[in-house]
């Protein structure tokens, strides 16, 4: 009972969190739209057992993606306006588009249930483990059937991260503007500077 | 009570969604990739539900890497983001066709 309650309250929250993050009008309330649907994916997680991939859903994304969009939504200067003039012109494409989609999924799931498929089962050497807790199982899966994998999750972060830095990084000479040392020594007095002898309230004309 | 099922049309509607916006904020490349955060999570949630109604935890960790990915990903966009930003002063992304230089 209390756990159908809480499942349709995530899912129609985490549903309506999302509409209005691609419908808000201002990127920064679509932020924060975003980190709604985070937290109450989350919930759903750990409705089912997964508390691990939750507690990662909220410390990964609220603490450091949406922040990062947050950061870099305030940081530009954009006229947000503008850009949503497109919006009701590509309104029928869309709909259209995600249309075909849900029929397609609603289809697939269709198929399921009317059993016209044969799906695989697990083979049972991921299974989570008797009287463990979901991280301990997950932390044996990752520590040891999926190592390698593990590493090279790290080493994609890493390439990330060395690249946005590499792509975002300016020299710190070329943000004061160039010196022309050849046009500040062909300078000299006689064509930087005019005399003149205005009349008495005329005020020059530069 | 609550089933694959129910959580298989939550993500779906979510999946959904996240296309909707991508098509719907096409000059808005911010809003884009929210749209696409959006399409992880759904992806997110239905390796998470199968995992959990199978029996299987190689669902999670696949979902963590998905995790990885996107973080990755986010950080990579939005850095491109900030150097057409500098070059251009706008981040109109419809008629991108210089993006050289």
């Amino acid at each position: 009972m209390i756990q159908s309650f809480a499942f349709y309250l995530f899912a129609a929250l985490v549903i309506a969190s999302g509409a209005l993050t691609i419908l808000a009008r201002n990127p920064v309330h679509s932020v924060l739209w975003l980190i709604l649907a985070f937290f109450n994916g989350a919930g759903l997680m750990v409705l089912i057992g997964a508390e691990f991939i939750a507690m990662l859903l909220i410390i990964v994304y609220v603490g450091a993606v949406a922040v990062l969009f947050l950061f870099v939504v305030m940081m530009l200067d954009i006229d947000f306006a503008e850009l949503r003039a497109s919006f009701m012109k590509n309104f029928p494409l869309g709909i259209a588009i995600a249309l075909v989609l849900l029929a397609e999924l609603v289809l697939g799931v269709g198929a399921y249930r009317a059993g016209a498929m044969k799906l695989g089962t697990p083979a049972g050497d991921a299974a989570p483990l008797l009287g463990e807790s979901n991280i301990e199982s997950i932390g044996a899966l990752l520590y040891g059937k999926y190592l390698f994998l593990f590493e090279s999750a790290g080493i994609i972060l890493l390439v990330a991260m060395v690249g946005a830095i590499v792509l975002t990084h300016r020299d710190a000479r070329a943000v004061r503007g160039q010196q022309n040392i050849a046009r500040q020594n062909a300078r000299n007095p006689n064509e930087a500077t005019v005399n003149t002898r205005p009349e008495v309230g005329q005020g020059v004309q530069l | 009570m609550i089933g694959i099922e129910h959580y298989v049309v939550v993500s779906s509607i979510l999946f959904v969604l996240g296309v909707l916006g991508i098509f719907l904020n096409r000059k808005n490349i911010i809003v884009i990739l929210m749209a696409i955060e959006l399409i992880l999570l759904a992806v997110n949630l239905n390796l998470v539900a199968f995992s959990a109604f199978l029996g299987d935890l190689t669902g999670q960790v696949f979902a963590m890497f998905v995790l990885t990915v996107a973080a990755g990903e986010a950080a990579i966009g939005l850095a491109i983001l900030v150097i057409y930003y500098r070059s251009r002063g706008t981040i109109a992304v419809d008629d991108v066709n210089r993006m050289k230089g």
